[in-house]
């Protein structure tokens, strides 16, 4: 077998070692409290007899090992259980939101990548001269300011004093690309601020751990521009620690989403889930956290092999 | 004569004041945390200097006391997840073996699931109480604490001093405490500036969700989400623990720097 492929098997296989271990954490997180899911559902007030219908109603009569594999089945069969405070199938509930979710992440992310190498690379260029400076400390002050306030402080400035865009990400099935698009401007403008500023400073320290490589300075000797040096000999030798920045950002994306969905009331997972949360569905927190737990060890999964393939040592083995 | 660089003194010179603030809070807040004192939203004026909220409290004395417990609650979060992440790291890199096995596989566990979403199953059957906040946010964070003592012990444990020590007999509490900890300091130093903010902005995040402190006590997270409402009329209550939250996190972020930067230049590194 081809060294390389052994290796992307090996990381699949570590992925889903990884999945499995996220489901348990998540099912054993709900079972940290001294009593039992029924009574912190309903509270001190319950009944005994009400108790003991949830009880039965969750199969909590049961062990937990017996309730967990049975969860995991279900789940790998897209089967999510129902709610508990609306009896509405979860896996049906989430589809639309998921896709929601989808979109407005993967639209902060084509934002987000193509810009934050463009200002690493400014960065570098121009190193410790204004444009450097002034790139670092903007991205420091987004990254010192928690997300959800970062979004308060677009819709004062865009929506309140300017009126550019609405408020509120509504967004439903019928309206058009362009439509949703200028709904969800604001959440995007939020979500490329929040990842911006630690993408664009990794990308910034692996092009200048590579800037110090020896065939750099050939370069600079041979008379090459900065520009030329950074874009045809720094830049591709930094492409693989760059892809794992970009995938581990957008890892982080997936959970930037939850709060930013909440400050624009946008119908996507991350509301599903914190609604719920309030509520005390477990079921529904449970389906949540396994999606969102698979996507970013998916994420981290996709950003080891990216590099594993970036890597032209590993990918010309001798 | 130790020389203090300028941006870390007022790095400094912030923090000492945020944490005088969460200190003093009950004597320098001019009105009380819970009580109304003017009308709705009121704008900024000599008697309100941050003006009053959606039913009349004064927001500056929100602020102070919402400070107080955001520090408080971010500081022992930090504190249980330094000494459980540290003392777990260190033994796992002493013992090694199956130790070091479990509890490395363990903290690997808990790592594959977001923080944020851990913390959100973990509250949707907790009671959402301040020691049980304290309790989620340090526990979840000791995780990242272990990663780094670990690491960071591992390469003491090859020292000869720590060699000299085992032959002498010397136990694993000795071991840990007295050769590996003294070493290990710094770079724990500089990390603990960073978990703070971490925390700072962890439960500012989730009092802002509405599952972390709540109210009428209410920490920055909090007073953001009582006063949203008034954004859209132009009125910013809600921006102002904006404000606190990066100034204490740049101030933070500026001490850590510095305090790395030192540690490094002593080791006969590259630090400024």
């Amino acid at each position: 077998m081809h060294p390389l492929l052994k290796m992307v098997v090996q990381r699949v296989a570590l992925g889903c070692l990884l999945l499995i271990a996220a489901s348990v954490a998540i099912f054993a997180g709900t079972e940290v409290l001294p009593g039992d899911v029924a009574a912190s559902v309903l509270g001190q007030s319950a009944t005994p007899q009400a108790l003991a219908n949830l009880r039965a109603e969750m199969g909590l009569d049961e062990p937990a090992t017996t309730r967990y594999f049975a969860w995991l089945l279900g789940a790998l069969h897209g089967d999510l259980g129902t709610a508990l405070s609306n009896k509405q199938d979860i896996a049906a509930a989430m589809g639309q939101r998921l896709g929601n979710t989808l979109f407005l992440a993967s639209c902060a992310a084509a934002i987000a990548v193509p810009l934050s190498i463009l200002l690493g690379l400014i960065a570098v260029r121009y190193r410790g001269r204004w444009p450097d400076r002034l790139i670092s400390g903007v991205t420091l002050a987004t990254v010192s300011v928690p997300e959800f306030l970062l979004g308060y402080i677009v819709i004062f400035a865009l929506a309140v004093k300017y009126r550019l865009f609405p408020s509120v990400a509504t967004i439903y099935a019928g309206m058009s690309l362009g439509e949703k698009l200028q709904v969800i401007a604001l959440p995007v403008i939020v979500l490329v601020l929040v990842v911006l500023g630690h993408m664009m400073r990794m990308t910034r320290a692996a092009i200048l751990n590579v800037m110090q490589s020896p065939y750099i300075e050939t370069a600079e000797l041979k008379g090459l521009r900065p520009f030329a040096i950074i874009a045809r000999h720094a830049f591709p030798n930094a492409i693989a620690p760059v892809v794992n920045v970009v995938m581990i950002n957008l890892a982080y994306l997936v959970v930037g989403v939850v709060v930013v969905e909440v400050v624009f009331v946008y119908p996507g997972m991350g509301q599903y889930l914190v609604d719920h949360v309030a509520k005390r569905d477990v079921p529904v927190v449970q389906a949540c956290g396994l999606v969102f737990a698979a996507v970013y060890i998916g994420f981290n999964l996709l950003a080891d092999i990216l590099s594993i393939l970036a890597n032209p040592r590993l990918r010309h083995p001798r | 004569m130790m020389r203090v660089p300028p941006s870390a003194l007022l790095g400094l010179l912030v923090t000492a004041v945020f944490f005088g603030g969460a200190i003093l809070a009950p004597w320098i807040s001019p009105y009380s945390y819970d009580a109304t004192v003017g009308g709705v939203w009121e704008p900024a004026t000599a008697a309100h200097w941050l003006g009053t909220d959606g039913i009349g409290r004064d927001v500056l004395s929100r602020m102070i006391w919402g400070g107080q417990i955001t520090i408080w609650v971010a500081t022992a979060a930090t504190l249980l997840s330094f000494v459980t992440g540290s003392v777990l790291g260190f033994t796992a890199a002493v013992a090694g073996g199956w130790v070091d096995q479990a509890l490395s596989r363990f903290v690997d566990l808990v790592m594959s699931v977001p923080s944020l979403i851990f913390a959100l199953v973990v509250l949707s059957v907790m009671p959402v109480t301040l020691p049980v906040l304290i309790l989620v946010m340090g526990l979840l964070d000791a995780t990242r604490v272990f990663r780094l003592a670990r690491a960071v012990a591992v390469d003491i444990t090859v020292m000869d001093y720590v060699e000299a020590a085992r032959l002498r007999g010397e136990g694993w509490g000795w071991i840990i405490f007295r050769e590996i900890l003294p070493n290990a300091l710094s770079p724990l130093v500089a990390e603990m500036g960073l978990r703070f903010i971490f925390m700072v902005l962890f439960i500012s995040t989730l009092s802002f969700l509405g599952l972390g402190v709540q109210p009428p006590l209410a920490d920055w997270g909090g007073i953001v989400k009582e006063n949203k409402d008034g954004i859209v009329y132009g009125i910013p209550a809600a921006l102002y623990p904006a404000v606190a939250i990066a100034t204490l996190a740049i101030s933070v972020n500026l001490v850590a720097d510095w305090i790395l930067n030192r540690t490094t230049s002593l080791k006969g590194g590259r630090g400024a």
